[in-house]
């Protein structure tokens, strides 16, 4: 079978984020990125199920300006055959890439497709279920195991009240939680072969969509500071605080 | 024309989220109308009914309904959704699931879990783990929602009287099949809806050490049980016990955050606490920068101390 997965470039997980003066957005120059921690759990899949010999070709797809080749190229030295860069200078949203993505799954023919639960940018998770959606295949939302077996693949998900595992019938669209798999690093020997690994550009206007954001971003904003409180020296100073100062135990 | 509200349920009650997503529904002064799907359900479509500020309530009975399944649901939703201005959901992993798949049916991109609303096309949301909040205005010619029920005080679950219309289901995709599920029992209050949350971290250590130490304290405060990313990971308790930018968004009245050195993906999902507590041996710990109350030391002897001082 083959498999098709997607990685987003985002703010790496460990920076402090900068709001720009003037509003308008979250300040990305000269911050370091990375491929989307959720994205990356997706791509360590599709290669396991590579290794496994049950899926028999595994392709990356991104969207973004030049830099995202970078983080193709990562996914191509954990281990995925080739990749696709759709170039887009500007913003594009979930609906955006659900339609394009469409478009090239019509042409790839993947068998499943595997995407991270959300990114943690703009952490709107619903580009795989509007994908899903268009392409009126299953999907199994925040996976922690997938078990592909003839026709169909077995999810287990993450769920409010725990774990529930349903069965979709193949094609189907299955997005990644935490606990799906470690995510390896890619060795040195891997990152030159990558080099050589073959990256096709795809345009929004051969895939005839137009990508252009349903949703304006008016603004964007601090979240209300909170400040530090105090420090008390001792459990007795604690319960006191908690009783007769912020009075939430009797 | 009216709000459609997806009730989040479990065929005999409400889940608080609902009534939560009801207040922000209200926010948009529109007639707010109740989609009950679920299989024998008619008690929790007759308690959607009372909520009070419900205009009407939907009632689809039908086996399609009884796990909730993505595919059987979002075709339900969008085949309602053209009646409607908007379509909200509590931002719960069935909302979550269900919802943007109605969206994409119906060619609409969603605003994913709004913590506030400006106007009827206009709403806030946090992104980057809650360090930025957004405010966006959505275009879709269906307005799909999920809400963020920290967010939101809770409607009156009672002082409603809207009439319950039967209609039909939507029946099954044939798409998915409910296999099983594992669900964690406890008698303690639902951790996004405890006025408090007990949260251990990757320093408890294990399992074991984990329920020894916490789950007397939980008792003495009628809490509900949190936990780190890192506890989670390690094994000590089950996945839904996580809090976070990817786990549960809670806002307790006490939040007593044990052995967690307070990631930002962390915080993301407790900072709207009333008060927070930390109990760390790292006088450097992130968490000490927002806790109201912080505490340095070893917890193995801070929270026994505290479980026994608290009985008195
Ligand atoms: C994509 C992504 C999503 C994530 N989502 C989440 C999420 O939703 N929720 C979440 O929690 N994390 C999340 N994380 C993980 C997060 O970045 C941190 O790794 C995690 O929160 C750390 O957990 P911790 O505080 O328990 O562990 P640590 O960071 O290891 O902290 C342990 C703390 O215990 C203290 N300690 C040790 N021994 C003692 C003792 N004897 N007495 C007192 N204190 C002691 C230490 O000083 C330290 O501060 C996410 C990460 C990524 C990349």
């Amino acid at each position: 079978m083959k498999i098709l997965v997607t990685v987003k470039r985002v703010i790496d997980f460990n920076v402090k984020i900068r709001i720009k003066p003037d509003g308008s957005g979250v300040e990305t120059a000269n911050v370091k990125m990375s491929m989307n921690p959720f994205d990356e759990i997706a791509v360590e899949e599709a290669v396991r199920l590579k290794e496994k010999n049950i899926a028999t070709e595994t392709v990356v797809v991104s969207f973004g300006a030049a830099q995202v080749q970078d983080t193709l190229r990562t996914a191509l030295a954990m281990g995925i055959d080739r990749a696709i860069h759709v170039p887009v200078d500007t913003e594009i949203q979930s609906l955006g890439v659900a339609q394009a993505l469409k478009k090239i799954i019509e042409k790839e023919k993947p068998d499943l497709v595997i995407m991270g639960k959300q990114a943690i940018d703009g952490d709107s998770s619903q580009a795989g279920p509007l994908l899903a959606a268009m392409l009126g295949w299953g999907q199994g939302t925040f996976a922690s195991k997938v078990e592909v077996a003839g026709g169909s693949v077995k999810v287990t998900r993450e769920v409010d009240g725990g774990l529930e595992t349903v069965e979709l019938k193949l094609p189907a669209v299955v997005t990644t939680d935490l606990r799906l798999n470690e995510p390896r690093y890619a060795s040195l020997p891997n990152i030159m072969k990558a080099k050589k690994k073959p990256i096709e550009t795809m345009t929004v206007e051969q895939l005839g969509v137009n990508p252009a954001p349903r949703q304006v971003t008016l603004k964007v904003t601090e979240p209300p500071k909170r400040k530090g409180g105090i420090k008390v020296p001792d459990v007795a100073t604690l319960v006191d605080k908690l009783r007769n100062e912020a009075k939430v135990i009797p | 024309m009216p709000t459609l509200l997806i009730a989040e349920h479990d065929h005999k009650s409400l889940k608080p989220a609902t009534l939560n997503a009801v207040t922000a529904a209200a926010k948009l002064g529109q007639p707010i109308t109740i989609l009950v799907a679920g299989h024998n359900a008619d008690a929790a479509a007759k308690a959607a009914a009372s909520v009070a500020g419900v205009a009407e309530v939907l009632h689809a009975d039908d086996a399609a309904y009884v796990h909730f399944l993505a595919e059987n649901m979002a075709a339900l939703i969008a085949k309602l959704a053209p009646n409607y201005t908007h379509v909200m959901a509590p931002a719960t992993s069935n909302g979550k699931n269900y919802l943007p798949r109605a969206a994409g049916l119906c060619g609409c991109a969603q605003v994913s879990d709004i913590i506030s609303v400006e106007s009827a096309d206009t709403f806030t949301r946090p992104i980057y783990a809650g360090n930025a909040i957004a405010t966006v205005q959505s275009k879709a010619k269906i307005k799909f929602i999920t809400v963020r029920g920290t967010a939101f005080d809770a409607a009156a679950a009672t002082g409603g009287s809207a009439a319950v219309k039967k209609i039909d289901g939507a029946g099954d995709s044939g798409l998915s099949k409910f296999v099983g599920e594992e669900l964690s029992k406890s008698e303690r209050p639902e951790l996004t809806a405890a006025r408090i949350v007990v949260s251990g971290g990757r320093a408890l250590g294990s399992g074991e050490v984990f329920k020894k130490l916490l789950e007397p304290l939980a008792d003495k405060l009628n809490a509900a049980i949190g936990a780190s990313r890192a506890a989670v990971d390690a094994g000590y308790v089950p996945n839904d016990y996580q809090v976070g930018q990817t786990g549960k968004v809670v806002a307790p009245d006490l939040y007593i955050a044990i052995g967690i050195s307070g990631a930002i993906q962390h915080l993301a999902g407790m900072k709207d606490s009333k008060v927070i507590v930390a109990i760390n041996k790292d006088a450097d710990a992130p968490i000490f920068q927002l806790a109201d109350y912080g505490l340095i030391g070893d917890l193995f002897q801070i929270v026994p101390e505290l479980t026994e001082k608290l009985g008195k």
